[in-house]
């Protein structure tokens, strides 16, 4: 029987036939007729304070259930606030579907009232994005949007839907997989590895002498951590995981170095300068990773496992590119070591390269000075309480800057799916709307955000919309009044000469803030007072909690490759400085 | 390069023929993918297929600006791109029109038909000071008539940029397109 619909219905319809269960948005002007429709859908909606929190949300739901978060919002404006989120989830391939408002088809063109070119403003920023004019389309551009977001290299897509589509009549329909394949010629994502590659990347496995295990976040995104520990275990080789990557190998694993990169361990960058074969599971090379391009990994052979093929080769030739889905190429690289092995090939000893590295964890582990008695808490400090105060499985995001770069160095994630953070696009503000995103996609996870007092003050009226909606997130504010990073910058790299970083010591008071946006508030200045707070926020179950931990100003995050400069060059705690020579 | 190169021996251009699927945005998805990654595309000609559900765009890149791997890597990431042919020179034919008016008084006009007659190109119009002329030919074939023709002085010209398809197989060339779309996915 032919059902006849508003394109507004359709849109909702088609929707709930994706399993959207919750979405991200604020109504305006022009997506109003899909807010009608919403009051009978089974669909949760969210309704933030700002259209930007609504994009972080989406990401944070994404990143923490492997599904795509949905944002809905209305044009002009409301769309170039979603422009930030969207580059964000371009960045760090984070599948998302947003959905704006546009001015109806006949004022298109004619700078009507909130009218902006949303497809042209977010076409570099999106996998996809597409401008509906026909009402009758919606359940296919739905089901096309779902489906590229979702496959091969996730990402962010966009339906740009014009007010009079919305309202016009169409007869319901939904695709079938084939139809969607059909109408989507030129996306056909390459899955399954080379099986000549494949065998090829296995003998150089076995071959190599000071292999590492360079993982990034495609490992996650493939849902390939399993694969990725059998290889590891069975191969004995050493796994460094990018900031994307973290938790997808457990940290208390002994053979998990940490980070590599601009702040990664001493140990994990060191492992990589020294390698003869890198194997690249998911990463991309980015330069944050390597450093000076010319200078990395200079004796290493590389094997890259990208599902993204113009990954290959973009910065660092590999000499064994292989396209294909992480977990299934892993999977497949497993059968192969072990048909060689059954076969008579042996594994070169990599225990010596064990040994070395091993030498490299004792004499080079992450490093601190505590403070002194009476002086201002450290930073690193806060973060070892909280997570050793944190409830199993708990979900960890951050915003950007030093805050982000002590989290993923001093929390253990031992889960995949429990570290949420903006690397790409490093974008300040992400980490409240993040944190209430990934609760809502995992209510029955404790998640904590980290924050920088500079990227709280970016998004922290999303508070509010977790208070209301009931969505108990826990903020550690990790105040040290400046633009921490920007402040480290200037102190090593600009002579001290200190621009515009200092933010207030006294402006905001984050404790009424958080009060007055519902939540319970509570503020730390000695070290003394920081695991009762960590204890007090966890015990809270009802609303947010802000924790304002007052930590000193002037603390900077080491190790650091300073940003140019070849790996070789790291620059250590000063307390390691005089066993510098041992990483040579 | 090869010595058939239309646009000479030391020339970094190359030709890609692009098929998208034929529907808005495309254009601009392409010559955006292009800015965004500081590609620079030398001419670009887009038009319909025979099918109505598809283009085709011949686009002649720099390749000072990029590797043409990356090129086609990521111009075959945008979800309208269908095929991607790499078309070499030597396998290729290869098209562009260039239209030019050109000054010609009384006594000049003459010369010019004579010119144009040479080049096998085509008398368009002809006016009390001017002459439009047309030439379809190889690129470097219309350089050498806009090089003639600059001698009378060029009032306004206008080139097409390149089209191409490949060379139709002959028993010993087979293959001679090679398409990267198995080679990029």
């Amino acid at each position: 029987m032919k059902e006849t619909l508003t394109g507004a219905q359709a849109l909702i319809r088609a929707l709930e036939h994706e399993n959207v269960d919750v979405m991200f948005g604020l109504p305006g002007g022009c997506i109003l007729p899909a807010y009608d429709p919403l009051i009978e859908s089974k669909i949760r909606h969210i309704l933030v304070r700002h259209e930007q929190g609504a994009g972080h949300m989406a990401e944070g739901y994404a990143h923490v259930t492997g599904r795509p978060g949905v944002a809905m919002v209305t044009s002009g404006p409301a769309a170039t606030n979603l422009v930030t989120p969207l580059c964000d989830a371009y960045m760090d391939s984070v599948p998302m579907v947003g959905i704006t408002g546009q001015v109806p088809t006949a004022a298109i063109g004619t700078d009507a009232f909130q009218e902006c070119d949303t497809v042209g403003i977010t076409r570099s920023i999106t996998k996809h994005n597409e401008l509906v004019m026909s009402a009758q389309d919606l359940p296919m551009v739905v089901r096309q949007a779902f489906h590229i977001a979702t496959t091969g290299r996730p990402g962010p897509t966009l339906i740009d839907i014009p007010k009079d589509v919305l309202q016009n009549e169409m007869t319901w329909y939904w695709p079938s997989d084939d139809e969607v394949l059909d109408s989507l010629p030129g996306y056909r994502p390459n899955v399954k590895g080379h099986t000549k590659m494949i065998k090829e990347a296995a003998r150089l496995i076995l071959a190599a002498r000071q292999p590492i295990l360079y993982v990034g976040g495609g490992v996650l995104k493939a849902r390939a951590a399993a694969a990725l520990r059998e290889l590891a275990e069975l191969t004995q080789i050493p796994v460094v995981t990018t900031l994307m990557a973290r938790g997808a190998f457990p940290d208390s694993h002994p053979l998990c170095l940490g980070m590599p990169g601009m702040h990664g361990t001493a140990t994990a960058v060191t492992a990589m300068q020294k390698s003869d074969l890198l194997i690249a599971l998911g990463s991309r090379f980015d330069d944050r990773v390597t450093g000076k391009v010319s200078a990395f990994a200079p004796d290493a052979k590389i094997i890259h496992v990208d599902i993204d093929p113009a990954e290959q080769g973009k910065v660092r030739r590999p000499d064994v590119p292989i396209v294909g889905d992480c977990r299934l190429v892993i999977e497949e690289m497993l059968k192969a070591i072990k048909e060689l092995l059954q076969s008579g090939e042996t594994q070169a000893d990599v225990g010596p390269w064990r040994s070395r590295v091993s030498g490299w964890r004792e004499q080079f582990p992450l490093a601190y000075d505590q403070s002194e008695p009476g002086a201002a808490l450290k930073p690193q400090f806060c973060l070892e309480k909280l997570r050793d105060g944190a409830p199993e499985g708990t979900i960890v995001v951050s915003g950007v800057g030093q805050h982000q770069m002590w989290t993923s160095q001093y929390w253990n994630f031992e889960e995949p799916y429990t570290w949420v953070n903006s690397g790409g696009l490093g974008t300040m503000g992400f980490a409240v709307p993040a944190a209430i995103g990934a609760k809502v996609g995992r209510p029955d996870k404790t998640v904590w955000a980290v924050d920088g007092d500079g990227c709280f003050q970016m998004t922290a009226q999303e508070l509010v919309t977790a208070s209301l909606e009931r969505i108990p997130v826990k903020i550690g504010i990790l105040n040290n009044s400046y633009l921490g990073m920007v402040r480290q910058w200037q102190e090593m790299f600009y002579d001290e000469r200190f621009s515009e970083v200092n933010l207030s010591g006294t402006l905001p008071d984050f404790v009424k803030w958080a009060e007055s946006m519902g939540c319970v508030g509570i503020r730390v200045e000695d070290p003394q007072e920081a695991e009762a707070a960590i204890d007090k926020a966890n015990s809270i179950n009802d609303r947010p909690v802000v924790v304002d931990f007052r930590v000193a100003e002037d603390e900077k995050v080491f190790p650091m490759v300073p940003a140019g400069k070849s790996n070789d060059d790291i620059l250590l705690h000063h307390s390691q400085d005089a066993r510098r020579e041992f990483l040579k | 390069m090869s010595g058939n190169n239309p646009y000479g021996q030391d020339s970094q251009h190359h030709v890609l023929s692009v098929l998208v699927q034929n529907r808005p945005g495309v254009l601009a998805r392409v010559s955006a993918l292009f800015a965004r990654r500081g590609y620079n595309i030398f001419s670009l000609a887009v038009a319909p297929t025979e099918h109505a559900d598809y283009s085709r765009i011949t686009i002649v890149v720099d390749l000072a600006s990029a590797p043409l791997e990356q090129m086609t890597k990521q111009l075959f990431k945008l979800i309208d791109v269908v095929r991607i042919s790499e078309l070499d020179p030597r396998h290729s034919v290869v098209r562009e029109l260039i239209m030019a008016t050109v000054r010609a008084t009384a006594e000049q006009r003459g010369q010019i038909v004579e010119l144009t007659n040479i080049f096998e190109g085509k008398i368009l119009s002809v006016g009390v000071d001017a002459v439009t002329v047309s030439l379809d030919g190889s690129p470097s074939n219309i350089d050498d008539f806009m090089a003639a023709l600059n001698q009378y002085g060029i009032v306004e010209s206008q080139r097409t940029g390149l089209v191409a398809l490949p060379k139709l197989d002959r028993a010993a060339s087979a293959g001679a397109a090679k398409s990267p779309k198995g080679k990029a996915s």
